[in-house]
């Protein structure tokens, strides 16, 4: 699978993937004002060249809360896709590979979890956990386990009966070794979009908890809690909800365009 | 016959696997809804005494399938907040979340098929790829933005509607959709733009097939090959894609009540989560769980009528 | 009744032509066999005739004449009353040239429902009739089912039924036979031989399989890279053929008796 680097969605998505990547690298270690500093004085005023996004309705400069939202979200998703992705690769591999009754029993609770709609089941894992950073990763994380076993599972479970698996075992591979350095190499068609989707379902996820209130909460500073915030402040400082929700829609659309133009690339 | 019973199987399976591991997640949970109810600084007995009131000192199997004897029967045992019996604390929002999915299912359908069919037949070309393009953006911006963008322009700037006015279904159907119209297109708009792109390839998949060429062979023109034979065709992966879109609905309804303020199973499931209300929580997952199921269900059944290759002989 | 002049075909993307000038004529009730190895353009050909080359996939120049009418200025909607009603195509792959979600019975009328105003019951009349005429015993049940429910010989024959429902002039079989087994092969080539008799249809059927060819037609056109380099009767071509390469392709034939 080539990567189509010409491809201009492609581009476009990485561009912005990678501005907003930036922001999120830079927030971690300076913003333009302390997130955090309230200041009695300075609220709700509108964008301008000192504050780029505007002040919120305690006085705080939002582009630098935005910077260290965004870094927020990154990381978590990139946490979830790991943890979702390494566990489901290892699980959807060896059923997948191997096959048998074991296969068939985690298939039917994989199919019943994966009906079940991804949030709802990281709520019940946020339940359980409390809320907080690392909670809202682990809940989605594990959340995020069934879809990619069940996309690995097929794909190894497909491969496992070509010819060239075939060949290894004649040449006496040991299975383990088919397995992860044959067949997985083969699979990246499919599993990298599906990493990609799965980056922007966790990035939505985290959004929609800590709107909701049950995810990343203050002191931590998250764009979806920024945003339920700014609901009440609509009319009076409408850059608030602007600003903040179109970031969260250039990062989803920047990866899903990079998303896009892997796939137009590959096949 | 065999596949129904497989069917049924699959669906009571799912069911008990979601409740159960429902129930055995609030096991786990810390936090006890005594604590909630009594107070921090509540005597060991008194939450000793109300525990075995509540049933929550015996055994975690016998109470498992206490539980599912009962629910059967419809009997979700009572609130342990609210005191009454959990099937009339869903008894209103049941119907509101039902409406406001509906409302919403029946926007994705109405508007996926002409805009997919549009699509297609409008392949390549500077239209095709603005097309592509919008489509890429609405399903990069979150529901809940949407709500939130629709209750500042339709609501506060436009006046069309007034954000947190809601009317129950039962008060005025038609006063209540109208409010509901707004969350469901929120909730609506990127799964039309999914919906959409999937039909698009669908079809245009389709195209290359032979039996398309048949078809012009007899005469028929390139609108007629698409309507009459196309088209049903294209549709069987779409109706599995819709049937995962409604679960989603679901999940985003909950999402939405919150944005809209609309008392919904959503809300109610996010507030019971937070007062560890286990009954309420414990329904409202198998509630949602066998919505789903059924949809499913219907769905493999229209494919089935739709696809005579995937009916058992 | 099919004259074709100087055809000329060129695909877009390619730097050399499918089809370079060829001429062929199919009389009033003749079955002409059109052979050739693959890339010959033999099925190029077939394409253009029946209006099944799109415009925007090649340059086409040349004059195809049926019955005196240049099919090539004829525009789209003109075409598509030729298509199914003067002139009819079978396929290679009859499981994939039907519809699968279709019942056979409404496939077999679809031209009559395209060209005519017959009713519903008028036209299902004539499409049992085509089913029995070409040997699919039980028309009424054959009817009912759908194509992944029927062997490939039999559909084939459903799709002949299909094709000949119109009462076509021309009848386009692009090696109808490839696909099937060698005794179903044997049956299909002897029922278009029977329904040539007796409805004295015209055949131009395409092959890359000389045996074939020389059991059912009577006229032999060879192509060989976009040209046909040898034309004429199946007997004098089998017999004393002119060109090499026509010569190659006898001599490649496994036989087992030789021809003398």
């Amino acid at each position: 699978m080539l990567v189509n680097k010409k491809s201009t969605s492609f581009r476009i998505g990485l561009a912005i993937a990678a501005v907003m990547a930036a922001l999120a690298l830079i927030g971690y270690v300076w913003t333009p004002y302390d997130p955090a500093a309230i200041t009695g004085s300075e609220k709700f005023l509108a964008p301008s060249l000192r504050h780029l996004f505007g002040t919120d309705n305690f006085g705080r400069d939002i582009f630098s809360r935005v910077m260290v939202g965004v870094g927020t979200t990154f990381f978590i998703a990139l946490c979830t896709v790991l943890i979702g992705g390494t566990v489901g690769t290892l699980i959807g591999a060896f059923t997948g590979y191997y096959g048998g009754v074991v296969d068939e029993v985690l298939m039917r609770i994989n199919d019943a979890l994966t009906a079940f709609p991804n949030i709802l089941l990281a709520l019940v894992f946020i339940a359980m956990l409390g809320f907080g950073k690392y909670n809202v990763i682990l809940a989605l994380g594990v959340a995020f386990i069934p879809s990619f076993a069940r996309v690995v599972r097929a794909e190894f479970a497909r491969h496992r009966t070509m010819n060239y698996v075939k060949s290894a075992r004649l040449m006496g591979a040991s299975h383990l070794r088919i397995m992860f350095r044959h067949i997985l190499p083969n699979t990246r068609g499919v599993v990298l979009p599906a990493l990609i989707i799965g980056f922007n379902n966790a990035v939505l996820a985290e959004a929609s908890m800590s709107y909701l209130g049950i995810g990343v909460a203050p002191p931590d500073v998250s764009l979806g809690y920024m945003l339920s915030e700014s609901q009440s402040y609509m009319m009076k400082a409408p850059w608030y909800v602007l600003c903040t929700g179109l970031v969260i829609v250039l990062l989803i659309l920047g990866v899903s365009m990079m998303g896009e133009g892997l796939r137009k690339g590959g096949s | 016959m065999k596949n129904i019973l497989k069917k049924i199987g699959m669906m009571l399976l799912t069911m008990v696997i979601v409740s159960f591991f429902a129930f055995l997640a609030f096991q786990v949970i810390p936090g006890d809804p005594t604590i909630k109810l009594l107070g921090s600084d509540a005597t060991a007995e008194a939450v000793a005494e109300l525990r075995a009131e509540l049933g929550l000192d015996r055994p975690f199997f016998t109470r498992y399938l206490e539980w599912v004897i009962r629910a059967l029967q419809g009997d979700f045992g009572s609130s342990y907040i609210y005191s009454m019996p959990v099937s009339q604390l869903l008894d209103g929002k049941l119907g509101v979340t039902a409406l406001l999915t509906g409302i919403a299912f029946i926007m994705i359908v109405a508007a996926s098929l002409p805009a997919g069919l549009f699509a297609a037949s409008h392949q390549g070309g500077r239209l095709d790829r603005f097309l592509t393009i919008l489509g890429q953006v609405v399903m990069a911006v979150p529901p809940f933005f949407v709500g939130i963008l629709l209750t500042l322009g339709c609501g506060l700037i436009l006046h069309w509607f007034t954000p947190g006015a809601f009317v129950a279904p039962r008060q005025g159907f038609w006063h209540s959709a109208a409010y509901l119209v707004y969350p469901a297109i929120a909730i609506a708009l990127p799964r039309i733009a999914m919906t959409v792109k999937m039909l698009k390839s669908s079809i245009a998949g389709e195209l290359e097939r032979d039996y398309v060429r048949t078809a012009y062979s007899r005469g028929n023109s390139p609108s007629a090959a698409l309507y009459r034979h196309v088209l049903r065709n294209a549709v069987v992966p779409t109706v599995a894609f819709l049937a995962m879109t409604a679960a989603d609905i679901v999940a985003g309804s909950v999402i939405i009540e919150q944005v809209f303020a609309i008392p919904g199973l959503g809300r109610l499931l996010l507030t019971s989560i937070a007062n560890r209300d286990f009954p309420v929580v414990q329904a409202i997952v198998v509630i949602l769980a066998l919505l789903v199921v059924l949809v499913n269900c219907i769905a493999d059944i229209v494919n089935q009528q739709l696809d005579p290759r995937l009916r058992l002989q | 009744m099919l004259e074709i002049r100087d055809l000329h075909v060129r695909f877009h993307d390619a730097d050399h032509e499918a089809v370079r000038g060829i001429d062929l004529t199919v009389a009033d009730g003749e079955i002409m066999g059109l052979v050739g190895e693959s890339g010959s353009g033999k099925t190029v050909t077939a394409m253009v005739i029946s209006g099944l080359m799109p415009r925007r996939r090649a340059d086409v120049s040349g004059q195809v004449l049926l019955d005196g009418r240049d099919l090539l200025a004829l525009d789209a909607a003109q075409m598509r009353k030729r298509q199914g009603c003067a002139i009819s195509v079978v396929f290679q792959e009859p499981m994939s040239a039907m519809n699968p979600v279709m019942r056979i019975g409404p496939q077999v009328e679809e031209a009559l429902r395209v060209h005519t105003k017959l009713s519903h019951q008028e036209r299902r009349e004539r499409a049992l009739q085509a089913l029995r005429d070409v040997d699919l015993a039980d028309a009424e049940a054959v009817y009912r089912k759908y194509p992944h429910q029927m062997s490939g010989g039999m559909l084939q024959r459903a799709m002949i039924a299909a094709a000949i429902i119109s009462r076509p002039k021309l009848l386009l079989a692009d090696e109808p036979t490839t696909a099937l087994d060698v005794t179903i092969q044997a049956q299909i080539l002897e029922l278009l031989r029977r329904l040539n008799r007796e409805m004295g249809m015209s055949i131009l059927f395409i092959s890359h399989n000389l045996n074939v060819v020389r059991k059912l037609c009577t006229q032999v056109a060879v192509m060989e890279k976009g040209r046909i380099v040898e034309a004429g009767t199946t007997e004098r071509v089998f017999y004393d053929p002119q060109a090499d390469y026509t010569k190659r392709l006898i001599a490649a034939i496994p036989m087992r008796k030789k021809l003398c």
